[in-house]
């Protein structure tokens, strides 16, 4: 089956800045789940963001970058439009910062909709309402009417998650989508996610920093390290890690239960740059 | 209703603290009244008057009773709504300027429709397309309108619009021809004539006011540009308008259905602040359009020292913003659900 994702080689520079925020990164993704780890800066975020093609002032050079039969290297802003929201589509990090503080819950998510499908506002209401169910929010009309401030983190999570999937997109990249919430919430907004996402079959890229929640939530993981790709592993095969910055990662991870020293500490050294590790 | 508790709790404590920036407010107008360096006797009775006139007047306005009872009787006065006569026109002050502020309103209230009308949406592009050409000829225009001394503009403009291209009508609130015409119930010379069915009368006050109106907008609308646009920066790079981009709307409908939706809170009070400045009377472009307004009435009265007359103004300013304020904040909880 072809790729949902298909990207080579791909390098983006920020608007005066001399160095590019990520290089020469390829990979591809079909109807799975990704994950794209890596430290704050490493160029994560802004590999999902030139995928949806929010970067206004960088500058974007690949060999090859489609979505479907989407060249997104070349796609203009109008034939984009039509791509994101309706059949790819993002869910930000932070619920507290990512929903418009003035409208109502509800209304944003039928925007998503009536954005897309011609309908009535009634219409696009009563999907909001039904996505908002499949998302486990028990009294949803209620939670329609309310505004961001009034839900509290991990319902507004939900609530962002409704509005990204409403449109069955075929592909959503996830930004570090519990970061910001309680440890306690953050895997029920996580099972919610990964249930639907595998229903619609729908292609995740995951990003975050948090190596355990894509091990169990992924079927493949890239590591970026300094905005290249250094490492791409099966979830299940991420301690045979072999770049040296994984492994860094992996022996700073606590164990519970494991012995009481102190954490090791990843000793950074020029050569990672260039060292190879595993690619599956 | 389950907000009727909190919400009444609210509003007393707004409206205390409303009547104490009243108190505050009447204290200094008294006080400014007692520390001018006119005598408000002389000035009444004249320089030649006898020393027992003098005397009388002194006690009839109570300039020998202690300081407290002095402020009480102002107190009293203010209340009953009496602000004393004016010297230089021997009429109740409140009369002068029933007729001076409708025309100040009318002049204002244009201002900042054409100032507001054309600030935002200026702010708007410059934050939107910062640092790019539009970005530039936006911030020359607003300099310009902020740093143009209004009296050269406003002959200038007179010289153009009036003298030679013959657009607008010149000096004064309408022309010399229709002084008189309309009877004078609101004093809003717009409205009057509207009421009196005088269209001839309505167009030319519409005439004499654009020029000048125009003018002072273009001036407050150099602020409201400014922070418009520092405003709209604030807000592009919130994550909310990537929300709005990730979910397929347009640049155009993600600043204007959401970005700008929250800087209105912000919007409001700039704009009330710049209408209240304009109300407290634009002195020179009034002197330079012989326009018979509130700012003209205050400056000339302060100039020969008519103390009641002056003491009025201000308290009419002072309410003027207060009145402001309080719409500012009646807004920010329609435009804001996080206050209500």
């Amino acid at each position: 089956m072809d790729p949902i994702l298909d990207i080579r080689n791909l390098s983006i520079r920020y608007q005066g800045s001399a160095e590019p925020a990520v290089r020469n990164v390829s990979f591809t993704l079909g109807r799975e789940r990704l994950g794209i780890v890596g430290e704050s800066g490493s160029g994560k975020s802004t590999v999902g963001r030139a995928i949806m093609r929010l970067l206004d002032t960088a500058e974007l050079t690949a060999d090859k970058m489609t979505f479907e039969e989407v060249d997104l290297l070349n796609a203009s802003e109008r034939q984009m439009l039509k791509v994101r929201g309706q059949r790819m589509s993002m869910i930000l990090q932070d619920p507290k910062f990512s929903l418009n503080p003035i409208q109502r819950c509800g209304h944003q998510i039928a925007e998503a909709y009536r954005t897309h499908v011609r309908c009535t506002k009634a219409e696009a209401r009563q999907r909001a309402v039904e996505m908002l169910e499949q998302v486990h929010i028990r009294d949803p009309e209620r939670v329609y009417d309310m505004y961001p401030h009034e839900v509290s983190g991990g319902m507004g999570q939900r609530v962002m998650i409704a509005m990204m999937l409403l449109t069955s997109p075929d592909l959503v990249i996830a930004d570090e989508p519990t970061s910001a919430l309680d440890v306690t919430i953050r895997l029920q907004v996580l099972r919610i996610l990964d249930g639907l996402v595998r229903d619609k079959g729908i292609g995740l890229v995951m990003i975050s920093h948090d190596l355990n929640l894509v091990r169990a939530f992924c079927d493949r993981v890239l590591i970026m390290y300094a905005g290249r790709l250094v490492e791409t592993l099966d979830a299940k095969h991420l301690d045979r890690a072999q770049h040296p910055y994984t492994q860094g990662l992996l022996a700073a991870q606590p164990r519970i239960g494991g012995p009481r020293g102190p954490l090791s500490v990843l000793d950074r050294q020029d050569s990672w740059l260039n060292a190879q590790g595993e690619v599956a | 209703m389950r907000l009727s508790r909190r919400r009444l709790n609210g509003l007393t404590e707004h409206g205390f603290s409303i009547l104490i920036t009243l108190f505050g407010l009447l204290i200094l107008t008294f006080v400014i009244g007692r520390i001018m360096p006119t005598d408000p006797v002389r000035a009444m009775v004249g320089e030649d008057a006898s020393r027992e006139v003098y005397e009388h007047v002194y006690q009839q306005l109570g300039l020998d009773k202690p300081m407290w009872q002095q402020f009480l009787l102002y107190l009293r006065d203010v209340v009953t709504l009496d602000f004393g006569t004016s010297i230089r026109t021997g009429q109740p002050v409140l009369q002068d300027i029933a007729r001076a502020l409708p025309a100040t309103i009318e002049l204002a209230t244009f201002a900042i429709i054409i100032g507001a009308g054309l600030g935002t949406p200026m702010g708007v592009i410059a934050a939107v397309n910062k640092d790019k050409w539009q970005d530039q000829v936006i911030r020359v225009l607003s300099l310009m309108g902020h740093s143009m001394p209004i009296f050269w503009t406003g002959m200038i403009a007179l010289l153009i619009f009036y003298a030679n291209l013959g657009w607008v009508g010149g000096s004064g609130r309408m022309s010399q021809f229709y002084i008189g015409l309309v009877p004078e119930r609101t004093n809003f010379l717009l409205i009057d004539s509207i009421l009196a069915g005088q269209w001839d009368v309505f167009w030319s006050a519409l005439n004499h006011l654009i020029l000048p109106a125009a003018l002072l907008g273009y001036s407050s609308s150099a602020y409201i540009t400014r922070m418009t646009r520092s405003f709209m920066l604030d807000q592009i790079n919130q994550e909310y308008v990537t929300t709005a981009r990730v979910k397929g709307l347009s640049r155009r409908q993600t600043i204007w259905r959401h970005a700008f939706g929250n800087i209105r809170v912000q919007l409001v009070t700039i704009v009330a602040l710049a209408y209240g400045s304009l109300l407290e009377g634009a002195v020179l472009i009034e002197t330079v359009f012989a326009f018979p307004g509130f700012g003209q009435y205050l400056t000339s009265n302060l100039l020969i020292g008519d103390m009641n007359a002056v003491m009025t103004c201000v308290l009419i300013v002072g309410v003027i913003f207060i009145g402001l304020n309080i719409l500012s904040d009646i807004l920010y909880r329609v435009f804001d659900p996080r206050t209500r």
